[in-house]
């Protein structure tokens, strides 16, 4: 197998808003195919990061250097003014030009296919959710960003969407930066944890994490033992299909 | 055919709405409706400056009009002032600053009523040139920043994530709204450009499901409105500008009433 490409690397990063720094000396780096979760408590500069990433930002001191091609986004927060007349399929053209083949494909990836003329206004929070990751993994990206991508779903759809986001790894090939307070698709799925509260706490393997004192000091021991729990639970594969191989 | 007034004013005035109908609808979308109204009440001084050094009317609007987007710009960035405060503080003051040259310049005949709210008697055939060569630079600009502007329009973050240059688009757009300013002055008048910008777009929006559809829908209302209003202002022997604005305000009533049967109609 051939080394994976470097896709973004961060050394030392840093962004300053007045009167103090939102992030600081943050260094890790995402490749073609990893799965990279950031988590961290409230304000503790996980958008930051990723903003940073995405050139939406710019880092004040340190290095941010990419050589993706593709990059998309699923922002946290996305309000789309009344006054604009908007359907799901006009909204997923608006970065880049899609067929309608491209739109239906991905729509269907996410289970809301039969959404395509809807009014963006008219959709569920949910539904909203699945269309803005469909919509950001129409162009193939080979970095993508989610930003609490599971926020407004039910637990059910939020299970099928973590198992979208591993499908969506596999399948394109991509890297994903995801960033997220739910630790039990941290455990299951990524390959790299960053715990970050302005500046990196602790970072490794999801397993090696939440042993760490730095990540128990911050979401606390109970945290750790239901995640333990989860790991336990999922202490199995899946095969490309979905069915359990032990 | 440009010897009648009447026809120089429907044919500068249609090509006003083909400009404004797009513009507008960004307006409408980018929460802009105040931004557009400083920048029309700065008009006034660059109407004021071009009649004391006896220069383009148009081109000294569109100057003192873009300066003070720039201003705007640069000023959002600099204080902590919320941006209506700083909009009303431009606002108010460049047309302060206008009327007090307009007191030193009492020398020169001036219509105050016209620059104000637009006459249709003294459109000239060099002001016709003015609108439509303006205007379809103004569109063709546009036109090649659409994806930008509108994806920016819909979300700055995503916009800028995925290499639209949102910022570029956002400083193209207020330039392009100074020039929208600057060619429909002497018809529409400083107070009520805005209206021309708002009322359409908004009459628009109660009837499309979709911006493409909103945007040809808002032109075509203006360009109604534009032809219902100067009709009514020869009749009635009223002003140009407000007789437009009227009209389209008619439109938009209407507009509700019938997107209120179609909404009754869909439960």
């Amino acid at each position: 197998m051939t080394q994976n490409k470097l896709l973004v690397k961060l050394e030392n990063a840093g962004v300053y808003k007045s009167p103090k720094w939102l992030v600081r000396g943050i260094s890790f780096e995402i490749n073609q195919g990893q799965i990279v979760t950031l988590i961290g408590p409230n304000g503790s500069g996980k958008t930051t990061t990723a903003k940073m990433i995405l050139n939406i930002m710019n880092a004040d001191e340190g290095m941010v250097s990419g050589n993706a091609n593709k990059m998309a986004y699923v922002p946290q927060k996305i309000n789309i003014d009344w006054t604009m007349p908007l359907r799901v399929i006009d909204f997923m053209k608006i970065t880049s030009s899609l067929t309608n083949t491209q739109i239906t494909e991905s729509l269907t990836m996410t289970g809301v296919d039969k959404l395509l003329y809807n009014q963006i206004h008219s959709l569920s929070g949910g539904e909203f959710q699945r269309v803005l990751i469909a919509r950001a993994i129409a162009k193939k990206p080979d970095l993508l960003v989610l930003d609490e991508p599971v926020q407004g779903v039910d637990y059910n759809g939020e299970i099928a969407l973590y198992n979208l986001i591993k499908k969506i790894s596999v399948n394109l090939n991509c890297g994903i930066l995801l960033i997220s307070h739910d630790m039990h698709f941290v455990m299951s799925t990524t390959d790299h944890v960053i715990c970050l509260n302005g500046h990196i706490c602790c970072s490794g393997t999801p397993s090696s994490v939440v042993k760490n004192p730095e990540y128990i000091k911050l979401f606390g021991e109970h945290n750790s033992e239901t995640l333990s729990y989860y790991q336990h639970h999922h202490d199995h594969s899946h095969d490309s299909d979905g069915s359990i191989s032990k | 055919m440009f010897d009648d007034f009447f026809t120089r004013a429907l044919i500068a005035g249609i090509g006003i709405a083909l400009v404004t109908g797009p513009l507008g609808c960004l307006v409408i979308w980018r929460r802009l409706s105040y931004f557009g109204d400083t920048l029309s009440h700065s008009a006034l001084l660059g109407v004021t400056l071009a009649y004391a050094f006896s220069i383009n009317i148009s081109l000294s609007v569109f100057i003192i009009s873009g300066t003070v987007a720039l201003l705007l710009l640069s000023l959002q960035k600099r204080t902590k002032l919320a941006g209506d405060s700083l909009l009303g503080l431009l606002a108010h003051s460049s047309l302060a600053i206008g009327l007090v040259l307009i007191g030193f310049l009492s020398s020169i005949r001036f219509d105050l009523m016209g620059l104000l709210f637009g006459d249709i008697l003294a459109v000239t055939v060099e002001d016709i040139f003015i609108v439509w060569f303006g205007g379809l630079i103004i569109l063709g600009i546009l036109f090649y920043i659409w994806k930008s502007i509108f994806a920016a329009t819909v979300n700055y973050d995503l916009a800028a994530a995925e290499g639209m240059k949102p910022d570029v688009s956002n400083f193209i757009f207020t330039i392009l709204l100074a020039g929208v300013i600057a060619i429909s002055i002497k018809m529409i008048g400083a107070l009520l450009i805005t209206g021309l910008l708002l009322i359409p777009a908004a009459t628009a929006r109660s009837l499309s499901n979709n911006p493409f559809q909103m945007v040809i829908l808002s032109i075509l209302v203006g360009i109604a409105a534009v032809i219902i209003g100067l009709f009514s202002s020869l009749e009635l022997n009223t002003a140009s500008g407000p007789s437009i604005i009227v009209a389209a305000l008619v439109l938009f009533i209407l507009s509700l009433i019938s997107f209120n049967k179609s909404s009754a109609l869909q439960k």
